[in-house]
Parts: structure tokens; sequence; C-alpha cells
């Protein structure tokens, strides 16, 4: 539950220094894009803030984003700020079961109605409530009801942000976004198969910091991780401008670290910090380790064509299409030559040779 | 169709099918029928070969005449800079070889990215100097018909589009992808049917120039 401490005091508490603090203020400001003249204000503010009570909804998803925001292999900064942060209904993280659960959340959300964070992974079945139900409560209903005190939705990993893999064709359960669903209540989408934990934790910090959320893309994510798209920052794209591409995943061309666009990286259509912040710490990221984007953190990006064939690549069989269409040319073009060769012997057989005395006679 | 994706998966599908069949239907229609109208049988004897000549005025009428030069220098300076941006553009950027190698299996090396953006910049504003000058001038808009803008945009557009995509001044980046795969098929399928057939029967036309001249023992 909600108390008194200040996230300051909590801090301290766990033996956290006040250079350790600062120093996660300044790595903060400079993820997101602040000016370094907002790490004082940052760590002011962070100092004096509350702890926010925070609701967690899993609905159509694979716990893939909370394993992704738990699994740090060391104790960091952010894992404190998760600490800070009193996560009053989780299904996978919280003790409690059954009634005992449901009460947390009806009791969180009475308790700091209208001040409360929402946190929703996975996407939401809108064709037949029973798809997906939680306590007996259908997970539309329970989205609805839980957002209704919220003082803001943030809709983690690609699921809850555009539909993700429930959302793919055929799209069976009819799975649609968060964002079809509550739209009077500030949203904002840290999508991603799963999102970078430095992405949420900066999402959170920023809304204790300013009491708002950051400023948002065209999609509701936050600018400052997806403004700038991965074959812009991919360290291979060097490569690319060159035409130097890897043919297969173990061939010289792969050895040497060249671009993966033969193999369908969806690097120029994805949004995302995943080559600048990196996964594991800042150890490695999937182009990196030798695997194209899949482009986890856009839109439909389970129907983009196929992992393993380039965006602007045909789907079709141009060359088949092409080959038949090069025969129907030449029959048709030799039909339209005969046709035009009957036309002008015709021509050439009822032509009549006129002379001068004809003319005069006529006239 | 709900999604951009959708739009983007449409226009690299099927769209991309019609428009190719279209194309190829239509260039080799076009192109059999002028062939297979002939020529009128030569009565006389001939005084030099055909093959060379024909060869040679292919080859020499990429320059332009000396006087149209003196007399059209805008025109005839524009059209170089904005058929030769044009085709390095469509055959040099390695995306687009790489569409090619895909499709058809053949390759050649391209041009850095960074050239190929800086040479369509110069190609468009090649093209909208063109379209000023003839909208400008009397004469050239005196002679102008619905075709030759029509022409024009289909030229202009699939640089342009192309170049907000490689810049991202489209959003989300599947549409902006996608307008410039569908401003590319459209040009592909209006091509056979207008002025821009001149790809292919401007050389038959010298050539024809080249080897008349060359059976009477003229030079063309």
């Amino acid at each position: 539950m909600a108390e008194a401490r200040t996230l300051g005091e909590s801090l301290r508490h766990q033996g956290v220094s006040r250079r350790g603090f600062l120093k996660f203020c300044a790595a903060t400001a400079s993820v997101m894009a602040l000016p370094p003249s907002m790490v004082p204000v940052m760590a002011a503010a962070l100092e004096k803030a509350r702890r926010p009570s925070l609701i967690w909804l899993s609905f159509q998803e694979c716990t893939g984003c909370t394993e992704s925001l738990t699994r740090s292999h060391a104790p960091t900064l952010e894992d404190l700020i998760f600490d800070f942060i009193s996560l009053d209904y989780h299904h996978t993280l919280q003790a409690a079961s059954g009634d005992a659960a449901e009460a947390a959340r009806e009791k969180a959300m009475h308790e700091n109605f209208g001040s409360y964070l929402l946190v929703v992974d996975g996407s939401l079945p809108n064709e037949n409530n029973g798809y997906s139900t939680i306590a007996g409560i259908s997970n539309l209903e329970m989205l609805k009801q839980t957002a209704e005190g919220a003082a803001a939705v943030i809709a983690v990993g690609t699921c809850a942000a555009f539909g993700g893999l429930p959302h793919a064709a055929p799209n069976p359960t009819n799975a649609v976004p968060v964002s079809e669903i509550i739209t009077d209540k500030p949203l904002i989408n840290v999508s991603g198969c799963p999102p970078i934990p430095a992405v949420i934790s900066g999402v959170l910090a920023h809304y204790l910091i300013f009491g708002q959320l950051p400023e948002l893309d065209a999609l509701n994510r936050p600018l400052a991780f997806y403004g700038q798209s991965i074959h812009d920052r991919c360290y291979r794209r060097s490569f690319y401008d060159k035409g130097l591409f890897a043919e297969t995943f173990d061939d010289e061309g792969a050895k040497k670290g060249w671009c993966l666009y033969r193999l369908g990286c969806k690097g120029p259509m994805t949004y995302n910090a995943c080559a600048t912040i990196k996964w594991n710490q800042g150890l490695s990221w999937p182009i990196e380790s030798g695997h194209g984007c899949l482009g986890c953190s856009e839109p439909n990006f389970w129907d983009a064509g196929g992992f393993y064939r380039a965006l602007s690549i045909p789907t079709a069989d141009i060359a088949k299409t092409a080959g038949y269409a090069a025969a129907t040319g030449v029959a048709l073009g030799a039909a339209a030559g005969v046709m035009n060769r009957r036309k002008t012997s015709a021509a050439a057989e009822k032509h009549e040779i006129v002379t001068v005395d004809d003319l005069e006679k006529s006239s | 169709m709900n999604s951009t994706m959708d739009f983007l998966l449409w226009v690299r599908g099927p769209a991309f099918d019609v428009a190719v069949a279209i194309f190829v239907i239509g260039v080799l229609v076009r192109l059999l029928e002028i062939f297979l109208l002939g020529r009128r049988p030569y009565l006389s004897e001939a005084r030099g070969s055909q093959l060379g000549p024909g060869l040679k005025t292919v080859a020499t009428r990429f320059l332009a005449e000396s006087g149209t030069l003196k007399r059209a220098a805008f025109t005839v300076i524009g059209g170089y800079i904005f058929h030769l941006g044009f085709f390095i553009a469509l055959l040099l950027f390695v995306p687009h070889i790489e569409l090619i190698h895909a499709t058809f299996g053949i390759e050649w090396p391209g041009m850095p990215t960074p050239v190929i953006d800086a040479i369509t910049v110069v190609t468009l504003v090649a093209l909208i100097g063109l379209l000023i000058h003839r909208l400008a001038h009397p004469v050239l808009r005196f002679l102008s018909g619905f075709e030759d803008y029509l022409v024009w945009a289909l030229t202009f557009l699939p640089l342009l589009t192309g170049y907000l995509a490689f810049h991202r001044l489209v959003n989300p980046y599947p549409l902006a992808l996608g307008i410039h795969i569908l401003s590319v098929e459209i040009l592909l399928i209006l091509f056979p049917f207008t002025k821009l057939m001149h790809t292919f029967t401007a050389f038959v036309a010298r050539w024809y120039n080249g080897a008349m001249a060359g059976r009477r023992g003229v030079e063309s």
C-alpha cells in the first residue's frame, strides 16, 4: 500500500548513497534526452516523491514483459525505483491469490482513487468475454473498472500497445489494444516484445518527477526512446550504405558483421532504443547478436510479410509474373501486328489509282 | 484494409504483380506493333550498309545537336540532369538493387546512399525547374497538353516519395514505403500508354533514321 515515506528516504533506507542517487538521475536525464540542467531538478523532485500506488493488469499476454522488467542481472537503481513503487496488484508477482488478490486491487483502487497508475500488459479480446477472464471478471470489464480511477494508463508491451501476437492474423479473439478501449485517460504506449526495462523505469521516473507523462510520438510512445529508427542508429548501417550484406547466418558476410537486410532485418521500419540502450545491461542487442530486427515495437509486426524477408521486397513471385506477362505480351503483340497488316493490305486492295484526268472529269 | 502494414503488403503483393504484368504486356504489345508494321520495301540499290550507321545514330543522338543546345540550353541541360539522376537513383540505389536481386537473381554494385540522396535532390530540383519553365514559357505552355503534365508527375512522384521515405518525413514508415511503391506501380501501369514509351521507342526511331540514311549513303 502507498505509504508516507518519500523516495529519497526509501533509497537511503536501502543504503543508496547520495552520489549513487545523483548518478541515476544523470543517467535517466541523458537517456530521456533531458538537458543536464534538469538533473538537480530531477533529484529534488524524486527525493520528495511520495510512493505511488500501481496496479498491473495482465490480459492476453505471455508474461514476457514482466520477465523483462524483473530479470535484471544485478540490482540496479531501476530496481529500487520499482521497489519504491507500491505494486498493489500483479498476478505473477503478488503473494496473495484468489479473493485476497482481488480485494487488494479493489482496496488500492478505492484508497488511491484518481491518483494510482495503471499498467496493462496484454491485449483484450473484444469478441467473446469468455476468451479471457480473471477471477470471473472479463478482461474488458476489469480494464474499464480499473481505469476509471487511474491517473494515467501505461500500456506495456506490443500486445497492450498495438494488439501484438493475439492481434496477428487471423486474430481469433478479435484482440484490440488498450487504446481502443480507454480513450479518456492519459495513455502511454511502451511497445516492444518485450520493451527495454530502462524505458519503463524512465517513464515511471518522468511521471514521478514531473507528475505527467513524457512527450509522445504519433503512436503514443515516449519520444525519448522511440524517436529514432533502429536503422538510423544501427552500427551496421555503413554496410547497408555500401551494399554489403550477409546472405546467410553463418557466411563470410555474417562473420564480418555486414548488414542483415537480406536476412529480413526490419530495422528500417522500427522505432526503438535497442541500438543505443541495448539489452542485458548494455551487453548486446538482437542485431549485434547476428539476427535481424523483427520490428517488435511496431504495430502488426507479426504480419509484415515474414521475419526473413526484407520490408521492400515484393511478396509475390514477380519473375514468374513477368515471364507469363512477356509470353502474353508477345502473343497479343503478334496478333495486333497481324491485324494491322491485314488492315494495311485491305486498304491497299481498295486503293484506286486516280489520275489528273479522273479529277478533271469529276469536277 | 485497416492498417498501414496491410497497405504495404497489398502494394508489395497483388498490386506489384498487376503493375508488372500490365507494364510487360503493354510495352511488348506496343513494340511488336511497331516492328511488325515493317518498312516499305526499298526499290533502289543500296549505297551503303544499314548496320553501322544505324548503331552509330543510336549512340550519337545521346548528344544534343549544337543548335538545339544553344536555343534551348535550359531544357537540354535540365533534361540531361533529370534523366541521368532518375536512372542513377533507380538502378544504383542499394535497396533497389536488392529488390532486383531478390526478384530476378541479378545484381551489380550500387552507389553510397548519401550520394544517391544528393543526386535525388538535384533531380527533383531539375524536374521542378523544367515544370516552371514549361509553365512560364508561352510557346512551351501552348504546346503542352494534359499528358505532358501527367508524365512529369509520374516521373516526379517516385523520386519525391522515395526521398520522403528515405528521410522518414512521412509516418509511419510502412505508409511512406507503401506510397513510394504505389507511385512506382502507377508509373509502371501508365508507362506503355503514354509518352514514357520513348524510353524504348527513342532507340527504335534512332535506328531507323541511321539505317535509312546509311542505305542511301548519307550522314544522319
